[in-house]
């Protein structure tokens, strides 16, 4: 079961959180095919958000097929996210664990090691000019 | 629920309203139509129109002129009163009763009533039953008096600043319980507030009310999406006036921030975020300011 946290503060609106926990949540292999989610009555109930944010959340992501309603019993998972390499005991993640703790223990910040690597995946991308459909973070509003 | 514009939670046309004894106009001119299924924020400074709007509303006032309808019946009428409830500031509670009366009362007095539901809304504050209202804290006594309202199952419910006396946790706790009444019935909720923050995520559809008319009557996804704001050079500022609808602008130095409407593309340098439901109202209540704005304008964080 997931659990959603809203930040109010953040400027995201509270359907997009919801959305982009759920993604992440299918990549991190932490929720998987046939999982239930919440009912929204129950997001409701633990966020205090509105009733048709919520609604329109698993609106929105039945129609892109992540999750279907069966009536009478919940929202379930219908397909995953997890990419072979992104699981929690994959290599990749591993590797990735062992060099985020050298960054770390080299005295990096939170904020320096994300520029790193959103600075290693930018010049990846421009050498082999490859946009990766689906890329949410990279989207901004400012446009 | 049905859908969020199914019916029409309240209707207001050519409203007025004036309380005799100051003679001034407490609510003019108020044109505005707010669907069903919705949770309204009623937003406006103090002396604004708010509450006398609610108690029109709830039906304990009679508009001067023109006319209001809610759930298309005329407000005060038996109607009206079996499908709407208005809990004002003043919590009107005898403070001698116990919560047990209290709750019967409320039964006795409402045909129809959802005594499970009075009984868990109290309940889940701790709140003892052979406890007297009059020496509840402020915030169990709001918990009483919302679940003598909600008890009544209401298909509307009108809140004057609900959570004023109430504690972060409290606050966050009686939140909750609304929405989850309003997935679980399908119920339409006004609620005036002055803590903007508390209204993010929460409302779907803000009335805001300025010197006791309607500024603004819109769903809030929809103002978020029309609504930028807009930092650049100070210069630019001729590029906008024409072109959009200038809510409220500062210029600090050479930089100029903007909160606009948006009416058409964007012309000029600028860096543009999209605002929260917090910044477009603030916006607005402070757009409408004589002297504004302020000297104090430089010192302002650009929000």
């Amino acid at each position: 079961m997931i659990d959603y946290r809203i930040d109010r503060g953040s400027g995201v609106p509270a359907y997009v959180q919801i959305l982009e926990q759920t993604e992440r949540a299918l990549r991190m292999g932490t929720l998987r095919v046939g999982d239930k989610l919440p009912t929204a009555k129950e997001v409701v109930a633990a966020t205090g958000i509105n009733p048709n944010t919520v609604l329109r959340a698993y609106r929105d992501m039945e129609r892109a097929g992540l999750v279907a309603l069966r009536r009478g019993l919940g929202t379930f998972v219908t397909r995953s996210l997890a990419r072979p390499g992104a699981e929690n005991d994959s290599p990749l993640r591993r590797e990735a664990t062992d060099w985020v703790a050298r960054a770390r223990a080299a005295g990096l910040e939170r904020a320096d090691v994300l520029a790193l690597v959103t600075a290693a995946l930018d010049a990846y991308d421009t050498e082999h000019d490859s946009t990766t459909p689906g890329d949410r973070e990279g989207k901004k509003e400012d446009a | 629920m049905t859908g969020p514009d199914a019916s029409t939670a309240l209707c207001a046309t050519g409203l007025a309203f004036r309380y005799r004894r100051r003679g001034n106009w407490a609510l003019r001119d108020c044109e505005f139509t707010v669907p069903g299924g919705r949770i309204t924020a009623l937003v406006g400074r103090n002396g604004a129109g708010k509450s006398t709007l609610l108690h029109l509303a709830g039906g304990l006032l009679r508009p001067t002129s023109g006319q209001l309808r809610v759930l298309g019946a005329v407000p005060g009428t038996a109607q009206a009163r079996a499908r709407v409830a208005l809990l004002t500031q003043d919590k009107p509670l005898y403070p001698r009763s116990t919560v047990a009366d209290t709750l019967l009362l409320g039964e006795k007095l409402n045909s129809t009533w959802d005594r499970p539901s009075a009984e868990r809304i109290v309940r889940e504050g701790d709140i003892p039953l052979h406890a007297r209202v009059g020496e509840l804290s402020p915030g169990r006594r709001t918990r009483v008096a919302l679940a003598l309202a909600l008890g009544k199952r209401p298909e509307l419910l009108l809140l004057d600043e609900p959570l004023a006396d109430l504690d972060p946790v409290a606050r966050g706790e009686i939140m909750a319980q609304l929405m989850t009444e309003v997935i679980e019935r399908g119920m339409s909720i006004m609620l005036s507030s002055h803590v903007l923050p508390e209204l993010e995520e929460t409302c779907d559809w803000v009335l805001v009310l300025r010197d006791g008319r309607v500024e603004l009557s819109e769903d809030v996804e929809e103002l978020r999406a029309s609504h930028a704001v807009l930092t650049g050079p100070a210069g630019q500022a001729d590029i906008l006036a024409g072109a959009h609808t200038v809510v409220r602008s500062r210029t600090g130095g050479r930089q100029l921030t903007a909160l606009i409407r948006q009416r058409g593309p964007l012309r000029g340098d600028w860096h543009v975020q999209r605002p929260g439901l917090q910044d477009i109202l603030l916006g607005y209540l402070q757009a409408g300011e004589p002297g504004h704005p302020a000297p104090a304008e430089r010192t302002e964080t650009a929000a």
